[in-house]
This record gives structure tokens, sequence and C-alpha cells, in this order.
């Protein structure tokens, strides 16, 4: 049973979700462009945003780059570790932005809560967004404390785990004897991607990479010819 | 040479009343909806004031527009790379408190409340918590308040004026103010389009009205901090940016804008000016002293031979190259230069130019009665109530011979209309001014016909928008012939 259970988990939810995330952003953004925005609300409160908005943003954008690091290149996480200086050096950067992290998510809650502007155009999936990713990053610090060297751990044993998943033969002897935090770590992870379309979290797959190489002016004409 | 069309727009200060018509035209068709509650693409100001939104024109504080930076112009706020850093949080966003939180008013109260001694009253409630609220300001808050020490006093544009200009402008009794109607100027050198990260804003490349393409736009904020006139507008529901639009669908129709057609002082004219699209960098980067003539420069004549043929070359229409000749705005802004633009020293060089207000004084209250304080006809423009400064720093990129020459030229073109129907001033006298003033006998009778007799037609200019040719580059006008129709477009297939 429970090697069921595991299999559900780890070799079933993972396509569930990453194929959710590819089919309904998709036709959102086929059907409902429209809805694709970051939903800002610096507009309707301007002084708490910085302090929410600005740790999420960097502490959560460095994590990701971080994971996705260390399920790219494992073998450049794992030389750099070579050196114990290094490996703490890592370790403690990543565990300082995973608590920035967390901090701009209580603020982020903080900020929503204390002010009736903001409850109107928070949405019930928002509350579920950030329960979730609260989650998500209280297990992913509780982690880097109680199971320290994780950039190497787990460039060592997740990252085959992951690959097996991109390969489709999945095989999820790596997981299951993982201690308990890791998996509800895992599972949660995969649970975030099959909810993000249904989220504002799309905003991410539209974030302005042109805008730096084109022309400084935008001009549009009915035949075309657009410089 | 690049020649582009621009629908372009003159408002007349003079002829203003402060009545806000135009103003609730516009609410009514465009901004009505949630989230743009609190929105005014139209607006009226009272100068001096601080306008709306609060001090909008201290970019100190906003940092709108474009500033001068090793040897090149950049946004003030987040151009390029420094919108990367702050995407999540733009240091220069203003916020609903620089605005007004919009209200509506608990009506049902008035009919449900129950009986007792009082009188039962509709309390303001706020249209975005729904709860009552206490209004503290609005978006006319300082309506008519010329004068005051909250507001007046501390407009921007009172910078650099002497103790005595200030004095003459706020002394009681002797107060003195104007309105200043403003709606988004489309501009050549646009802020907001340049700051956008996602590319939707954009400038229509026929007649030059910018838009922002709501399927685009992902709320980055850039463009609200960029514009300097803050004439872009953030929607907190839907979390898009909105602006006037020109009311785009009413003139590829070949009618006037809302508030335009709405303008009871008929202070409006609308038409179209040719311009030189390949120098609008150069032009934006002069130095300020030469912006104003820069920008004239930028404006083309639409009867040379040479400038129809390159219009032609980018593919104008002969229609729009005939509206451009009888254009209203040619002639108000190149021919006879009596107008100004709003803040040319923002650099992004807008196509809304203001006549500036003569506010002619004939008398004043004295113990008793009135005194007439000038001999003359009409006072001196040196000693207009308005200080010249002021005017000069909204008008004349801080340049009092901008503004002095537009006023003179109005002031003599009264003179000579006297002259002409009532006679009390000689036509030799009014012939002098006319000269001084760098004005011929046929100019004057032209701004007065176009300032005071004007039709609908001569201050709306419209050329056609040919949007049945436009249409035909997106889809093929005959695509659904033989279908269906009826709500749905695919072929009648036979059911099996």
């Amino acid at each position: 049973m429970g090697n069921y259970l595991d299999y559900l988990l780890f070799a079933v939810l993972p396509y569930v979700a990453v194929g959710t995330l590819l089919l309904v952003s998709i036709q959102r953004y086929r059907s409902e462009t429209f809805t694709f925005s970051s939903l800002s609300s610096q507009f309707l409160e301007n002084k708490k945003h910085f302090w929410a908005l600005v740790p999420f943003h960097y502490g959560i954008l460095v994590i990701t780059l971080g994971h996705l690091a260390a399920f790219l290149t494992p073998r450049t996480i794992l030389l750099w570790n070579s050196h114990p200086l290094r490996v703490a050096v890592l370790e403690v950067s990543a565990l300082a932005c995973g608590i920035l992290t967390l901090i701009g998510l209580f603020a982020m809650v903080a900020r929503r809560a204390s002010n009736s502007k903001l409850r109107v155009v928070t949405s019930p999936i928002d509350t579920v967004l950030v329960v979730m990713l609260i989650v998500q990053v209280a297990l992913g610090v509780w982690i880097a404390v109680a199971h320290p060297w994780g950039s190497s751990w787990f460039a060592a044993s997740l990252t085959p785990y992951l690959r097996s998943l991109f390969t489709m033969s999945p095989d999820i002897s790596y997981v299951t004897s993982m201690p308990l935090m890791v998996k509800l770590h895992i599972i949660n992870a995969f649970l975030v991607v099959g909810l993000f379309p249904f989220t504002r979290l799309v905003h991410v797959l539209v974030i302005p990479n042109p805008y730096l190489w084109r022309k400084t002016q935008v001009v549009r004409w009915y035949r075309g010819d657009n410089a | 040479m690049n020649v582009r069309s621009q629908l372009s727009m003159i408002f007349h200060l003079d002829k203003c009343i402060g009545c806000h018509t135009c103003s609730i035209a516009c609410k009514n068709i465009w901004t009505d909806r949630k989230g743009t509650d609190y929105m005014w693409w139209n607006n009226v100001e009272t100068k001096p004031g601080t306008g709306f939104p609060s001090k909008w024109e201290d970019q100190e504080k906003y940092k709108g527009g474009w500033e001068k930076h090793n040897g090149t112009i950049r946004l003030k706020s987040t151009g390029k790379a420094r919108i990367i850093p702050n995407i999540f949080h733009n240091p220069n966003m203003p916020s609903m408190d620089d605005y007004y939180e919009p209200w509506t008013y608990d009506y049902q109260n008035l009919f449900n409340a129950p009986e007792g001694p009082d009188q039962p009253t509709a309390r303001p409630i706020s249209m975005i918590t729904g709860d009552y609220i206490d209004v503290e300001s609005g978006p006319n808050w300082d309506d008519d308040l010329g004068g005051s020490s909250i507001y007046a006093k501390n407009d921007p544009n009172l910078e650099g004026l002497s103790e005595e200009q200030r004095q003459q402008l706020f002394a009681i009794e002797q107060l003195v103010f104007f309105y200043f109607p403003r709606i988004c100027n489309h501009c050549m050198n646009p802020a907001c389009v340049a700051s956008c990260p996602s590319g939707a804003l954009y400038k229509r490349g026929e007649d030059g009205v910018v838009l922002v393409d709501q399927k685009r736009c992902r709320a980055w904020r850039s463009c609200v901090a960029a514009c300097p006139y803050k004439k872009v507008y953030y929607n907190w529901f839907t979390g898009k940016s909105e602006k006037c639009i020109l009311c785009f669908p009413r003139v590829e129709t070949g009618q006037a804008p809302a508030c335009f057609h709405s303008c009871v002082g008929r202070i409006r004219y609308l038409g179209v000016i040719l311009y030189d699209a390949d120098r609008i960098e150069e032009v934006s980067n002069l130095p300020q002293e030469e912006l104003i003539e820069g920008q004239r420069s930028l404006i083309l004549d639409p009867s040379d031979p040479h400038v129809i043929e390159e219009a032609r070359k980018n593919g104008i229409a002969e229609s729009t190259i005939k509206s451009a000749q009888n254009s209203p705005s040619y002639k108000f802004i190149k021919e006879w230069k009596i107008a100004l633009p709003p803040h040319i020293e923002y650099r992004t060089l807008p196509n809304l130019f203001y006549v500036p207000p003569m506010s002619p004084v004939i008398a004043e209250q004295k113990a008793g009665g009135l005194d007439s304080i000038t001999e003359d006809l009409f006072h001196d423009i040196s000693s207009s109530r308005i200080p010249m400064k002021f005017l000069a720093n909204l008008f004349g990129g801080g340049q009092e011979g901008k503004v002095s020459y537009a006023l003179r030229k109005q002031k003599a073109v009264r003179w000579y209309r006297r002259a002409v129907t009532v006679g009390d001033v000689s036509m030799e006298l009014a012939e002098r001014m006319l000269k001084e003033a760098n004005c011929t006998i046929e100019e004057a009778q032209e701004i007065y016909e176009l300032t005071s007799l004007c039709t609908f037609e001569d201050r709306f200019v419209i050329p056609p928008a040919h949007r049945e040719e436009a249409v035909e580059a997106l889809k093929d006008p005959l695509e659904h012939k033989q279908s269906t129709g009826f709500g749905f477009l695919t072929g009648p297939k036979r059911g099996m």
C-alpha cells in the first residue's frame, strides 16, 4: 500500500502537475490573455508593499535558481562543495534567502490582512496559493536547518530522481528513503506547479524580456510594418 | 524626413469657464467601470493649485518624464536596465492617496431609514471597500480655490516668482486664478510608451493616438510613474493601466472626442499636424530654452510640396494631407505661435497646446465702487494679474518671451476688433499694436474668426480614418461570405 501511495505521489503527481501547468497555461493564454497580469496592488497600499514584495521576490528568485542549478549542473555544485568553507558559504546564503522569502510571505499576509482595500482585491485562490507557498518555504527552511549540506545531497540523490522523471522512467527509490519533511517538500512543490496556471503566478510566464533590446518607442500601424 | 501625421489639440484657456462638462462627458462614456472609478482621463484644474493627482507637476516627487543624462535623455523613473531591480516595487509609483478614494452615497438610507426625530442622511461609502468613509479629498478638491494657503500656495509653478509677484497672486480681494483642463497629450516622445517593459503601450502610426494594449499590459506600473502629466491610470481591479484614448472610436467615425464635443466654452480644437519623426530624439535632447522652437521645427508645413511628397511616400492618405492643410492646430501652433505646450521641459513633446489666458481685467473693486485700472482698453500684458513668470513656468518652459508673444498678439487682436466693431479706439492705434505683436490684419482677422465665430467644422477638422481599407490588412472582408452568420462563423455544413 505504501509503495502504491509513493508511486502515486512521486511518479504520477509530477506528470499530472507539469501537464496541468503546460496545458492550462497555454489554453489560458489563448482564450483569456487579458487575465495575464501580476495584479499589482501597489497602487492601493504603497508603504508595506516594499517590505513584503521585495524580500519575497528576491528570495524566491535566488532559491528557485539554486534548485535549478542543482538539477541542471549537479557536478558543478559538488565540485564547488569540495571545500568545507565553500559549502558553508553556499548553505548560509541559501538559508538566508529562504528566511528572506518566508519573511516576505508573512509580510504579504500581514499587509493584506491589515488593509480593507487590499482584501477587496484578494481572491480565494490567492489565499490558497499563499498558504501553499508558506508551507513550501517553511519546509525548505526547516530542511536546511535539520538536514544540512542539502546542496550536496540534493545533487547526489534528488537530481537523479528528477532526471528520471524527465526521461519518462521514474525511479522513486531515491525519494522513498528521504526524511518525511523532504517528501512533503517535494509533494507540495508539485502541487504548487499544478496550481500555478490557475493563479496570478502566470505573470512569471510573461516577464518582459524584449524590453532591453527593443526600440525605445513603440509604433503600431494598421497595415503591419510595426516599428 | 519621415513624415507622420498626428492628431493635435488646442485648448484656448481664455474661453474656459471651468464647468467640468468635459470631465463628465468623458467619465460617463469611459471611466464609470469598477477600478476606473477614481480616474479622470479629462480633468479641469484651478491654477494656481495643486491639481490631480496632488502636485503632479512636482517631478522631484513623481519622477515623471525625461531627463538629460550623459549627452542623451533617459527616463527619470525606470527606463531600460533600471527597471530590472525595481520591477517588484516601483519606487516612483503614486498611490491612491495621491488621487483620492472614490465614493458614492448611501442613498437607500433616505428611503429606508426608520422614522425618527432626525432627517435621514446619505453617508458617503467607499466605492472600493463599501465601508462608510470620511471624505478627505476628491478630484476637484481645490476647485476655484485660488489664493488658498493649502492648495494654490503649493503650486509647483510658483517656483522662481518674486515675493511681489506672489503677493500679486494671493492678495485678498485681488485673488486671481484660471482653469487648466487636461487630457492625455498623446506625446511625440511619450515617456509612458518608452517605459513599458511589456511593450503594451504604443503610438498609433496613422494618427499618433497613444493607447494601452489591454491584453499585453501586465501591471508592471512603469507607465504610471513615467508619465510626467500623470495621465496613465492604474485600474486597481483589472490590474491593467488605462488612459485617455482620444475617443478613437468617435474620431474614426468623424466625430469629435466627447470632451471636445461637449465643451461649453468651445475652447477646444482638433486637427492634424504633420511632423518629422526622424528628429524626435534630437529635438527631445535640446537645451530647455530651445525646446519650444525645436518642437515647432518638427511640425512641417502641410502645403510645402516637398512635405506632401514625403507624406505620400509614407503612405499618408490624401484626405489626411488635406485635413492637415485645414488644421486649426497648425495655425495656432506654427503660423500664429499663440498656442504653447504644457511643461515642455518634461521632454515628451506633447501634442496638446494651450493658448495662455490673458485674463483681462479692466477694473478693480475699490472702496465705494469700481475703479478702472488702466487708461487703455485693456491692461498692459506685462502688468497682468497672473504673473508672466507663472505662465512661463507652465507653458513657456520657463521663458517669459514665448508667453508674452502669445499674449501680446491676443491683445492686439482685441484692440483691432474693438476698432472695427465699436470704433472707440482708432484703427491707426490698433494697427500699431498689431505691428508690435508681429501680426498682420489678415492674421488678426483669422485669429478672431477661429476664436470667436468658429463653427463645429472649423474647430474639429478630423481626417477620415479609412478604416474600410485598414481592416483589409487584418482580415479578408470576404472571409465570411457564404458562411452561416448569426453568431457563428463556420460554413453551413449539413448534419449526418
